[in-house]
C-alpha cells in the first residue's frame, strides 16, 4: 500500500534560504505524524507543501501514490487547521464548517446537518449561529477542526494547532486530538515547536532543524536515543558531552547525550563545578560545569541543592549515556 | 519650574480639558461655518419665488420641493442619478483588479510606484485634466486618429449615432462625460477597495483553496464579501462626487443639464435661489437613501 504521504528529495528554496533541503519521508496510512523543530526549521513550510499552498523547487510530493506536486489545493484530498484558525469573520460558525461543503455543491439543509454534526463531533453544539469574533480561542481551535473534518478529508494538517491557547487546555485538546485521531482512523500530520506536545501525541516524531530532518522515530525512541546533539538538546533538553570528554571517559571517540534525570551527585565520579540552581516545583535543575561542558542536572524534591561554586561529582547507571555514533564531532 | 511645565502639568491631570481645547477649534468651524451654512440652505428651500415680481417670498411653503418634479426638473435628477450610478459601477469594476494586485502583489518600489500613480493625477488640477479630456476626445482629437489610423473610424461613427449615448463627437457626448468623471473619481474607489483587501489575511484565502474552493469562488464567497466595505466606501465618493458635480458636465457632454449645473444656474442667472436649495437638497437625501440601504445589505458588518 502506498503511504498517505511521501516527500521524494523535495526542496524549497525562498530565494537563497532553502527552507527544506531535500527532503525524503514517507507518512503512512492511519498515523498520527509529528513535525518538530524551532521556527525555522521547515517543518511548516513542509506541511505547507502537502496543502498544495507551496510548491517544491525541486523533487515531488505524493499523496497515497499520486504525484501532487502540479495539483492545486482545492483538488487535494487533505485538509488543514490553520495556526490563526483562518475562520472567515463573515460568516456565523455554522457557514464557516459548512464552506467546504457548499463549494462541493452540497444543498443547503444537507450541508448544514453535516456543519452540526461536525460541531457535535467537536464538542461545540448549540454554537452554530455565534460569529467567530464572538468565540474564546478554544472554541474557534474547535470550530477550525470541525471546518477541516467536514470535509471527510483522508489526511488532516494541524499547523501549530494548540500554540496559542493556554496550558490547561492545551493538555485538555492534545487528549481529544489523540482519541478523535483513533476513531476517525485517518491520517494526522501536526506541525509543531513543543517537543513534550509531539512527544505525547504522535505514534511518529521527524526532529527538523534547517530545512533537514535530523531524526524520524517513535517518541520513546527519539527521547532516549537521539542520533544527533540537535535533537538530544531540542527533544529531551538533554546533556551533550563534547567527544573529547566522552574519549576520556570511555575510550570511544562520539559525542553522546546524558539525561538530566539520570545524573546522580555522589561521592565519586566526574567532578564539576555549581555554576547556579533554578527551581522548577517538583524538582530543581542544577546548572554545573565539566570540563568545559556545561550540563544541567535534575535533582528531586527533598534533595540537597549544593550552593553555587561547590564542586561535586557527577554519577549515573551504566547504559544511561547515548553515544551518537552517527556524528563523528559534537 | 516654568508656566509652560506648570500648563502642561496642569492638563496631565484634567485630560478633557485638553481634549476640548483640542477640539473646540474644528468643533466651531463644523458646527458654525458648515453646519450653519447648511442650514440656511435648507431653510431657503422651504420659501418659493414670486413669478411675476422675482422677488423671494419668504414664507414656509412646499411648492418650491414640488417643481421639482415638473417633466423638465425631474429629468434632471434622473439623468444625473443614472450618471453617477453608472460611473459608481464602471469605477468599481476598473478599480477592483488594480487594487487586488497592489493590496496581494506589489512590494517595496511595485508599491510605491503604485502609490504614486494612483496619487499623481490628484496633484494636478481637476479643471487642467478635464480640459485635457477634451482634447483626447475631441473631433479633431487623439481618440478620433487613432480609430483612423487602425481604420476602425466606422466603428467610432456606429457607437457615435447611438441615440442618447453618442452624439457629434465624444467630447460632446454621454459617454464622454461618463469617461471623465470615471477617470477623474478612480482614485476615490482604489484607495479605499485596497485598504480592505489589505486588512484580509492571506491564510483565510489559503483556507478557502484548501476547503476546495477554485479561484472564483474565492473570490465570491470570501475576497468580495470581505471587500465589501471597501467597495461601499469608495462608491460614496464615486456616487455623490458625481452627483454634485457641475464643472466636468460643463466642459464635456451634451447640453443636457445635470444637478450640479442646475444649482448653479438657478441660484446665478436665473436668482432662483429656493429651487436652487431645493435642488441642492436633492443629493442629500438620495445619499441617506443609499447609505440605509447599504448598512441594511450589511455592507459594514465586516468593518
Amino acid at each position: 500500500m502506498a503511504p498517505a504521504i511521501s516527500f521524494e528529495g523535495v526542496t524549497r528554496q525562498f530565494g537563497q534560504v532553502r527552507a527544506v533541503d531535500d527532503l525524503t519521508l514517507d507518512i503512512a496510512e492511519g498515523e498520527f505524524f509529528a513535525m518538530l523543530g524551532p521556527s525555522g526549521s521547515g517543518k511548516t513550510t513542509s506541511l505547507r507543501l502537502v496543502a498544495g499552498f507551496e510548491r517544491p523547487t525541486k523533487g515531488h510530493v505524493r499523496i497515497f501514490g499520486q504525484d501532487a506536486t502540479a495539483t492545486p489545493p482545492y483538488r487535494r484530498p487533505v485538509n488543514t487547521v490553520f495556526q490563526d484558525y483562518a475562520l472567515f469573520p463573515h460568516l456565523n460558525v455554522r457557514d464557516n464548517v459548512a464552506f467546504g461543503l457548499r463549494v462541493a455543491g452540497v444543498p443547503k439543509p444537507a450541508r448544514h446537518r453535516a456543519a452540526e454534526a461536525a460541531l457535535e463531533m467537536v464538542k461545540l453544539p448549540g454554537y452554530a449561529d455565534r460569529k467567530p469574533s464572538e468565540l474564546s480561542g478554544g472554541q474557534r481551535q474547535r470550530v477550525a477542526l470541525a471546518r477541516a473534518l467536514v470535509n471527510q478529508p483522508k489526511v488532516l494538517l494541524l499547523d501549530e494547532p494548540l500554540g496559542a491557547l493556554d496550558l490547561k487546555l492545551r493538555e485538555q485538546m492534545q487528549e481529544e486530538l489523540k482519541t478523535l485521531q483513533r476513531s476517525l482512523g485517518i491520517t494526522f500530520v501536526f506541525v509543531t515547536h513543543d517537543q513534550g506536545e509531539a512527544l505525547s501525541m504522535a505514534d511518529r516524531v521527524a526532529v527538523f532543524n534547517e530545512g533537514r530532518i535530523q531524526q524520524v522515530g517513535t517518541p520513546v525512541e527519539v527521547y532516549d536515543r537521539p542520533a544527533t546533539p540537535f535533537v538530544a538538546d531540542f527533544v529531551g533538553s538533554s546533556n551533550v558531552l563534547p567527544a573529547a570528554l566522552v574519549a576520556r571517559l570511555t575510550g570511544q571517540h562520539h559525542p553522546a547525550s546524558l539525561r538530566p534525570e539520570r545524573i546522580r551527585i555522589g561521592a565519586t565520579g566526574l567532578a564539576a563545578t555549581v555554576a547556579g540552581a533554578s527551581f522548577l516545583g517538583a524538582a530543581t535543575r542544577l546548572f554545573v560545569e565539566a570540563d568545559g561542558a556545561r550540563m544541567s542536572v535534575l535533582l528531586p524534591k527533598g534533595a540537597h541543592v549544593p550552593d553555587t561554586g561547590a564542586t561535586v561529582h557527577l554519577d549515573w547507571d551504566e547504559g544511561a549515556l547515548h553515544m551518537m555514533t552517527g556524528v563523528q564531532d559534537g | 519650574m516654568g508656566p509652560v511645565a506648570q500648563v502642561s502639568d496642569a492638563l496631565w491631570r484634567r485630560p478633557r480639558v485638553l481634549l476640548l481645547l483640542l477640539l473646540l477649534p474644528p468643533l466651531l468651524w463644523l458646527g458654525i461655518v458648515y453646519l450653519g451654512s447648511l442650514f440656511a440652505l435648507l431653510a431657503q428651500s422651504f420659501f418659493s419665488i414670486d413669478e411675476f415680481s422675482g422677488l423671494i417670498n419668504y414664507e414656509f411653503t412646499l411648492r418650491t420641493y414640488g417643481e421639482l418634479f415638473r417633466a423638465a426638473n425631474l429629468d434632471i435628477i434622473l439623468r444625473t442619478l443614472a450618471m453617477a450610478t453608472s460611473v459608481t459601477i464602471a469605477a468599481a469594476i476598473v478599480a477592483f483588479p488594480i487594487a487586488y494586485y497592489a493590496a496581494r502583489y506589489a512590494r517595496g518600489r511595485w508599491k510605491a510606484l503604485f502609490y504614486l500613480g494612483i496619487m499623481l493625477p490628484l496633484w494636478s488640477s481637476y479643471l487642467v485634466k478635464v480640459y485635457a479630456w477634451k482634447l483626447i476626445l475631441a473631433r479633431e482629437g487623439i481618440l478620433n486618429w487613432l480609430f483612423e489610423t487602425l481604420h476602425l473610424d466606422w466603428l467610432l461613427a456606429a457607437y457615435l449615432s447611438i441615440p442618447v449615448l453618442g452624439g457629434n463627437s465624444l467630447s460632446v457626448s454621454w459617454t464622454g462625460t461618463f469617461l471623465v468623471f470615471l477617470y477623474v473619481w478612480l482614485p476615490f474607489m482604489i484607495l479605499p477597495i485596497q485598504a480592505a483587501l489589505e486588512r484580509i489575511p492571506p491564510s483565510l484565502l489559503e483556507a478557502a483553496g484548501d476547503l476546495g474552493a477554485d479561484r472564483g469562488q474565492t473570490l465570491r464567497y470570501v475576497i468580495l464579501p470581505l471587500a465589501l466595505p471597501g467597495i461601499v466606501a469608495g462608491s460614496i465618493f464615486t456616487f455623490s462626487l458625481t452627483l454634485g458635480d457641475y464643472i466636468v458636465p460643463q466642459i464635456i457632454g451634451t447640453s443636457a443639464r445635470m444637478i450640479g449645473q442646475a444649482v448653479y444656474q438657478f441660484q446665478g442667472t436665473a436668482g432662483n435661489i429656493p429651487l436652487a436649495a431645493a435642488f441642492a437638497v436633492v443629493p442629500i437625501v438620495i445619499m441617506g437613501i443609499y447609505l440605509t440601504v447599504a448598512r441594511r445589505m450589511g455592507a459594514f458588518n465586516a468593518l
